[in-house]
């Protein structure tokens, strides 16, 4: 994560290209040619390209068999987590979500179950509209509805990526205690802690 | 005309046709992997081991795909022109000495299809012939990009032919012979050419990337700015005869830089074989390596080029052997 977190491009080895300035008259072009041919430019190129092939390091990575990591803000199919101390799902049903949604794609239905609480009857996401632009795990006050890192999907219609069901957590995940947080946006930063502060009571 | 004599030659013309037809899939495959080395990347991984079979898979794709001949085109000359391309670089092939004289049973094989006393003239003028190949199939396409791609290689083989045959023509003049097996018994007692006209072999040279159309020279045919030229409407093994010719092409030329300049196969021995084949292969080599590394020229560079630094160059290096011989 430093590296992604280090901004500060101009200590990295970057630095300006000295170009000369182009010749404007043909004694100028004349002289320029006479250098470049004599100065054997090409043969620079030659020898970059052929220094790379002895040195026979291969950036390509054999996709189906090696994978990148990918990034923890990387925003793919949602996922719904569940809450460690019940196992039931997070989503208190308060229609945020829903609210942000610029593609209006989530839609959710709330009743009262039979112990007075508010309950999510329905909850979907209509991924064919979807533009997985993060919006609404990042406006979700449990950390319930996030974005997970599955990127291989593959459907005649991007509506059957995934269902409810399928974004929830596995209940076995969950009692091996295998639940991953999302840690893109809308997430709690790892120092939260130390900058918290107390509410102020008095005035 | 002898029997033995007529089976030899058959059997020598079959070969090359089936050596170099074989060459130009298994040269793809080095161009690909080379490419791909010089640009980190791995090239062909999946067909066979290392990829080797994609050589084979590309083979059955060209083969099968159906030919199609759009509707707009003229079709008689567009279906000719590839067949143009691979006859004529198979043909060049026909005054190539591709290694000494050897004995098989007794019998002496010479592996050169026909020791014509104009060799090098036929070789050069039946590759140039080739350009019939992309200037009647981009003609005839009916497509902008296609007719562009004939206009340029019209201006381009034209222009590097004078360059080709000015360069060419210091060496005939000290050989005093057009016979490729002229020239190589001539550096066996008078040392490699390369040494006495280092001017006219890299003007031959520079003059070779023209004639295949390979990368500094490669804009018959640039994919970035008009997709394949030539090549857009065709598909199929015509495509595939275009390919073949390419390849054939480079081969042949670089057979034809060594036994001219550096030597040819020398003496005839074993070992001067395979010199020849290594001195192929580095050229077929550097036609690769120029690809991965060296940018493309503009159309009216190139005609720059040839037309105010290579062709007086090469003026003036036949003039000074002329004055050298003479004194």
């Amino acid at each position: 994560m430093e590296q992604f977190n280090n901004r500060n491009v101009a200590d990295n080895g970057y630095y300006m290209v000295d170009i000369e300035d182009y010749p404007t008259d043909g004694w100028g072009q004349f002289k320029r040619i006479v250098k470049r041919t004599f100065r054997i430019e090409l043969f620079v190129g030659l020898w970059v390209v052929m220094r790379e092939m002895i040195k026979f390091d291969i950036h390509t990575i054999s996709y189906p068999e090696e994978k990148m990591p990918i990034g923890p803000r990387y925003r793919a199919i949602h996922e719904m987590k569940r809450l460690w101390e019940s196992d039931a799902e997070r989503c208190i049903g308060c229609g945020l979500c829903e609210k942000i949604c610029i593609s209006d794609c989530i839609r959710m239905d709330t009743s009262i179950d039979e112990d007075s609480r508010k309950e999510v009857s329905s909850y979907t996401i209509n991924l064919g509209r979807c533009i997985f632009c993060g919006y609404c795990a990042e406006v979700c006050p449990e950390l319930a509805i996030t974005h997970g890192g599955e990127y291989e999907n593959a459907s005649d219609q991007r509506e059957h990526f995934i269902d409810y069901a399928g974004m929830l957590t596995p209940i076995d995940v969950m009692k091996a205690n295998a639940q991953k947080e999302f840690e893109g946006f809308g997430a709690i930063t790892p120092h939260e802690d130390e900058r918290v502060k107390t509410t102020p009571l008095a005035y | 005309m002898d029997n033995a004599y007529l089976i030899e030659t058959v059997i020598k013309v079959v070969v090359i046709l089936l050596v170099f037809s074989a060459l130009a899939g298994i040269g793809t495959y080095f161009e690909r992997k080379i490419l791909a080395f010089m640009q980190r990347r791995l090239g062909p991984m999946n067909v066979g081991p290392f990829g080797l079979l994609q050589v084979g898979a590309d083979g059955i794709k060209l083969f099968t795909k159906e030919d199609i001949i759009p509707s707009g085109v003229v079709a008689p000359i567009f279906k000719i022109a590839p067949v143009i391309t691979a006859a004529t670089a198979f043909m060049a092939a026909a005054a190539i000495p591709f290694l000494p004289s050897f004995t098989v049973f007794g019998y002496e094989v010479h592996p050169i299809v026909a020791d014509i006393d104009i060799g090098i003239l036929y070789v050069l003028g039946v590759m140039a012939i080739g350009l019939f190949g992309p200037l009647l199939g981009g003609m005839a396409s009916a497509n902008k990009f296609a007719l562009l791609s004939a206009a340029r290689a019209a201006a381009v083989f034209i222009s590097y032919e004078v360059v080709t045959g000015l360069a060419a023509l210091a060496p005939i003049m000290l050989v005093g012979s057009l016979s490729l097996i002229d020239f190589n018994n001539y550096q066996i007692e008078n040392g490699w050419l390369v040494w006495s006209q280092p001017l006219a072999f890299i003007l031959f040279w520079i003059a070779a990337f023209a004639e295949t159309g390979r990368t500094p020279f490669h804009l018959i045919a640039n994919d970035h700015e008009i997709i394949d030229g030539f090549g857009t409407e065709y598909s199929g093994m015509r495509w595939g005869l275009f390919f073949i010719g390419e390849y054939a092409n480079m081969f042949f030329i670089s057979f034809v830089i060594p036994i001219i300049f550096l030597g040819g196969f020398g003496d005839g021995s074993v070992l001067g074989a395979f010199a020849l084949l290594g001195k192929m292969a580095f050229f077929f080599f550097f036609f690769l390596w120029t690809r991965a590394a060296w940018p493309d020229v503009r159309p009216d560079q190139l005609m720059w080029l040839c037309w105010k630094v290579l062709m007086p160059l090469a003026v003036i290096n036949v003039v000074i052997t002329g004055f050298v011989m003479m004194f």
